[in-house]
């Protein structure tokens, strides 16, 4: 007998919270439109927070002897107003830069209001299965028989138009969506053995529910907080736009499109510049949310 | 299949009664009295009051209402508008053929132009052309398309003059509805210029309505290919020295289009949503248009009926859809 030593295999790589960040982010810096996206959207958060110190007039000031004043660039441009004044001459920058916080405020209050419902709802679905589950998804077949945004203001049309009950409603008519993936998620680690481990040992249901499976099933929920960010924020200014949104003075980007309706084809700026700012905030979300499939999937991952 | 035919049709009656249930509590729980509501500024009687409360049977204990909502709803009896008091099933067809019109031009724009650029982005994955097509459909996938309606607005009818900026038609035609599709319409009239006219009011509404839609069939077109590309029997046609087109033309589009159809068939709810918006643009007189309307003028009936037809339609398509799958795609009837 040779004292031989016996080789364990062990596994090298780094664990905790610390490794899963780093592998985190080396996935999801491949993707070039990723990055770009993070900083951009990173960009427009640090307008949103120093809105007050940065912007250079207040968003409702009127400055009555320059009423739709084009941007510096174009002839009659002032350099007070970099990018213009609308029809009641507020300050076309400030009003964008004010904007950002609506736009950001509505994305995070759904996403974390439709995300906090849809997955508590879907845990239950999943964990509880029988008649419950029967219930709860067809409730949320009933939801998703109407189109989002036709819901969304039919419910802004009862509780009275306004912000808030904007981002009430778009957040129901958002949840479905988490409920649905959750439950998938859940019907997919309910029978693992660690959950059978678990629950031999006599952990509690609840505890079960949002400790023990609720972490397996992130990854696919994260990404669709991605996606209904950039919807939330869509949904919001489209609410906006036919009136059933924020209301003027407000600056939010979808009112101040439609009040600069009718100078359509007299000032391009009121009308070109709050899209233009809806459309690379969710183009910049929108990446990212790519990004993050990528470096989250599984299936794509070549570990 | 006929197994699964009943179970998928056993399913969407739960939701249908669902739907009706949703309809009619939408309206019932909006504050104040219908009656006072209905007679507006100039006030009722209490008399008057007490016999229309009997009329309209808002006096009876609300199940009984419900189902009396919900059985003459099934006989297509919808009540009648607040404000034109033609009944709300009319209105609906009448305005129905525009949105439709509308809508399945959106699809074909969507699938023509972004069927043929997903494969082409598949097929050379990774180049310059994958990555533009993708970066532009991904835009277009962010799009608000009220402020793109505006945009195309301003340069082609405002800048270039090319085209109309609303309705369907020019005023100077008029003719009797046929099939209330106006481009089938104005070539049965017969009247010269009528079908060039509903063209050019037809176009940007088209770009407008089909933005979102195509960016979603691109990206999915592109996945659906690359997901095929790699399988076995595409390597073994390519090893059997077939070209290049008809491996990508025939064996894997084959293929390749079942999850695409699905996807079309899941973008109804969204060409009805980006109907609001794209008819409140460009005053195109469908639904969408209808039904923001009769939300700001408080006619109840109307965004009642119109809400519970919209979710039907949506219901009876996605049915429609599940249904093809489970026939092109034997795998799916089986599962649970």
């Amino acid at each position: 007998m040779s004292d031989q030593a016996i080789e364990v295999a062990t596994d090298t790589r780094a664990t905790g919270l610390r490794a899963t960040l780093q592998e985190f982010w080396h996935y999801f810096s491949e993707n070039r439109g990723a990055v770009i996206g993070m900083w951009f959207f990173i960009g427009v958060c640090m307008v949103a927070l120093l809105a007050d110190l940065i912007a250079p007039h207040g968003a409702t000031t009127q400055y009555r002897d320059a009423l739709l004043t084009p941007p510096v660039w174009q002839e009659g441009g002032d350099w007070r107003f970099l990018l213009g004044t609308d029809a009641v001459g507020r300050d076309m920058l400030s009003r964008l830069i004010h904007g950002s916080r609506y736009s950001l405020f509505v994305g995070c209050i759904v996403v974390v209001g439709a995300m906090a419902v849809g997955v508590t709802v879907g845990l239950i679905a999943g964990f509880v299965g029988g008649t419950v589950d029967t219930l709860i998804m067809r409730l949320m077949d009933i939801i998703l028989s109407f189109p989002s945004l036709l819901l969304a203001l039919v419910l802004v049309a009862i509780l009275g138009p306004s912000l808030t009950n904007a981002m009430i409603a778009i957040a129901i008519v958002q949840q479905p969506h988490y409920v649905r993936l959750t439950r998938a998620a859940v019907l997919g680690e309910r029978n693992k053995d660690y959950v059978t481990a678990a629950r031999v040992a006599g952990v509690r249901p609840l505890r079960l529910m949002f400790h023990t499976i609720l972490p397996n099933c992130m990854a696919p929920l994260i990404v669709q907080a991605a996606l209904s960010f950039s919807t939330a924020i869509l949904d919001a200014a489209a609410l906006g736009f036919l009136g059933m949104g924020a209301q003027p003075p407000t600056p939010e980007w979808g009112t101040m499109l439609a009040e600069a309706r009718e100078f359509i084809l007299r000032a391009w700026w009121v009308v070109t510049l709050p899209g233009l700012a809806i459309l690379l905030t969710v183009l910049a979300i929108n990446l990212m949310g790519d990004g993050l499939r990528d470096a989250l999937d599984p299936k794509l991952k070549r570990s | 299949m006929f197994a699964f035919l009943l179970r998928r049709i056993g399913l969407i009656i739960p939701t249908f009664i669902g739907v009706t249930i949703a309809a009619f509590a939408f309206v019932r729980v909006l504050p104040g009295d219908p009656v006072l509501l209905m007679a507006g500024e100039r006030g009722v009687t209490p008399e008057r009051h007490a016999a229309l409360m009997k009329q309209f049977g808002f006096d009876r204990p609300i199940y009984e209402q419900y189902f009396d909502y919900f059985f003459s709803a099934l006989q297509g009896d919808l009540g009648s508008s607040l404000v034109t008091k033609k009944p709300v099933w009319d209105e609906f067809f009448t305005l129905f053929p525009a949105t439709l019109e509308l809508s399945i031009c959106a699809i074909i724009f969507a699938v023509f132009i972004g069927v043929p650029a997903g494969i082409y982005a598949a097929t050379r994955r990774g180049s310059w052309p994958d990555q533009t097509i993708m970066g532009t459909a991904l835009v277009g996938y962010s799009m608000p398309i009220f402020w793109w309606g505006l945009l195309l607005i301003i340069l082609f009818s405002g800048i270039l003059g090319w085209t109309p900026v609303s309705g369907r038609i020019s005023l100077l035609y008029f003719f009797k509805p046929v099939t209330g599709f106006m481009l089938i319409d104005s070539l049965l009239s017969g009247q010269k210029g009528a079908f060039s006219s509903a063209v050019s009011h037809l176009i940007l509404p088209t770009i407008v309505l089909g933005t979102i839609p195509l960016a979603v069939v691109a990206r999915q077109t592109r996945s659906a290919m690359l997901e095929v590309l790699s399988e076995d029997y595409v390597r073994t046609a390519r090893a059997k020295g077939m070209s290049p087109m008809r491996v990508v033309g025939v064996h894997a589009l084959r293929n390749a289009m079942i999850p695409v159809i699905t996807t079309i068939g899941l973008q109804v709810g969204v060409l009805l949503a980006g109907a609001i918006l794209t008819e409140t643009i460009f005053s195109w007189p469908g639904i969408g248009k209808w039904m923001v309307d009769s939300i700001f003028r408080r006619d109840y009936p109307s965004v009642q009926g119109g809400l519970l037809m919209i979710a039907v339609i949506v219901m009876t398509v996605n049915l429609i859809v599940d249904l093809l799958y489970g026939l092109v795609n034997p795998r799916i009837r089986h599962v649970r």
